[in-house]
């Protein structure tokens, strides 16, 4: 069970989707502005990703590998559009706000990604904790963003008003750079900056070093 | 008549940023960044493939799938996402056919590129973008080849300031994929001061 629980949880701190291995940055940043909207994808992706990588799972001794691409892409199509008619179904007006996001899922890196790299080598259920935890990997930072954004843009959490803002007669000036798209390259830069000094040994390896200046090396040496 | 598909361009192009301000084919953005002359053969393929996917697929939308499109009654729109990307797919083959028999010196050039991007949302997103604005089909041309331009214009820029930024003493943690994000968060700032821009 240890296994499952690793597959779970590795995605989420020490291999995360968005922050290390660089995958479902297109579509995930810009929903981030308000957490009821950010939460609804989130649940969206991670359906997705859980579902795609199942299916995947199940016949993946049945694809023939030239075509394996496209198979993998008509079982995530089918499954967002059935997401997106959903969404319509039950929520029209954040289906509107999240426009074309929703549909985006189908060429979310994440998605195909691990359809790819897990999917097609592992079990049925193996396949869908991986999505599941991948899911919930992505979840964490973009949940951690938004709600950033919302309370420093807007004053609130989840919609409930925290800093009264100075247009309703209360005392907070929203800083409206956190509701633009810029704030959340920062944010997340930020973010894995942080991740990074905590799990130290996701540290990129720079390209080059500035060697030191010679007069100090001297300096030491005398 | 001019005009308006000159608006539409340079909307596309500067203020509606796709890769700036819609976070559309960030993936490959922010991997391939770290050199200029990838960088332009990878823009180029975009312009190409948005310059023909748009258009095509929106002849797609709105002779087969719109609403009353194909017969009266008729609603295909919910099958519209596995089309688009079908289309994309197939395109990218074919293009790729076309330049290694053709124009193989482009061919070349772009390499291994051509058949990433039928997995890059900014093509996927300017085709989506252009049918939920219910653009013409002329329209969507310009909308196409601008869209490309735009995300061009800013992987060449980002993969400029990454080359200059190898020289800077950069804080460990926030080596490579941290700076970069930086970086693209201050040059949004740069695509922000054209927001101001009516048309």
């Amino acid at each position: 069970m240890s296994k499952a629980k690793e597959v779970l949880l590795n995605p989420i701190f020490n291999d995360n989707p968005i922050a290390l291995q660089i995958l479902g940055i297109c579509s995930a940043l810009a929903v981030t502005g308000n957490l009821y909207i950010t939460l609804i994808m989130c649940v969206a992706l991670t359906t997705v990703v859980t579902l795609s990588n199942l299916f995947v799972s199940l016949i993946r001794n049945h694809i023939p590998t030239n075509i394996r691409i496209i198979v993998q892409i008509s079982i995530i199509a089918t499954l967002v559009m059935l997401v997106d008619e959903v969404l319509q179904a039950f929520d029209y007006e954040s289906s509107k706000t999240l426009s074309v996001f929703v549909g985006l899922i189908v060429t979310n890196c994440i998605v195909m990604g691990r359809a790819e790299a897990f999917a097609m080598k592992n079990g049925p259920l193996m396949s869908a904790i991986d999505g599941f935890g991948n899911g919930l990997g992505y979840s964490v930072i973009l949940i951690v963003i938004a709600i950033i954004r919302e309370f420093v843009g807007a004053g609130t959490f989840y919609g409930i008003e925290i800093m009264p803002l100075t247009t309703n007669g209360g005392w907070y000036l929203a800083n409206n750079f956190f509701l633009t798209p810029a704030s959340s390259f920062f944010i997340i830069g930020f973010t894995i900056w942080a991740l990074r000094q905590w799990k130290t040994e996701q540290i990129e390896e720079p390209e080059f070093k500035i060697s030191k200046n010679s007069l100090e090396g001297e300096k030491g040496a005398a | 008549m001019l005009e308006a598909y000159l608006s539409i361009f340079i909307k596309a192009v500067f203020i509606e940023n796709i890769a700036i301000n819609f976070f559309l084919g960030m993936c490959t953005f922010l991997a391939i960044s770290k050199r200029i002359q990838p960088a332009i053969g990878l823009g180029i393929a975009v312009i190409v493939v948005l310059g023909l996917a748009v258009p095509i697929n929106n002849l797609i939308f709105n002779y087969f799938l719109k609403a009353d499109a194909l017969f009266p009654g008729s609603d295909l729109h919910f099958v519209g996402l596995i089309c688009y990307i079908g289309i994309i797919a197939a395109l990218v083959q074919i293009l790729e056919m076309f330049l290694d028999r053709y124009i193989p010196a482009l061919y070349n050039a772009l390499g291994v590129f051509l058949p990433l991007i039928t997995v890059n949302c900014a093509i996927l997103g300017g085709v989506l973008f252009s049918i939920e604005r219910n653009l013409e089909f002329t329209e969507s041309i310009v909308y196409g080849l601008g869209a490309g331009t735009g995300w061009a214009l800013a992987i060449v820029a980002l993969a400029g300031i990454t080359e200059r930024l190898k020289y800077a003493d950069i804080p460990e943690g926030l080596q490579g994929l941290g700076i970069t994000f930086i970086t693209v968060g201050l040059m949004c700032f740069g695509f922000l001061s054209f927001g101001g821009i009516s048309l």
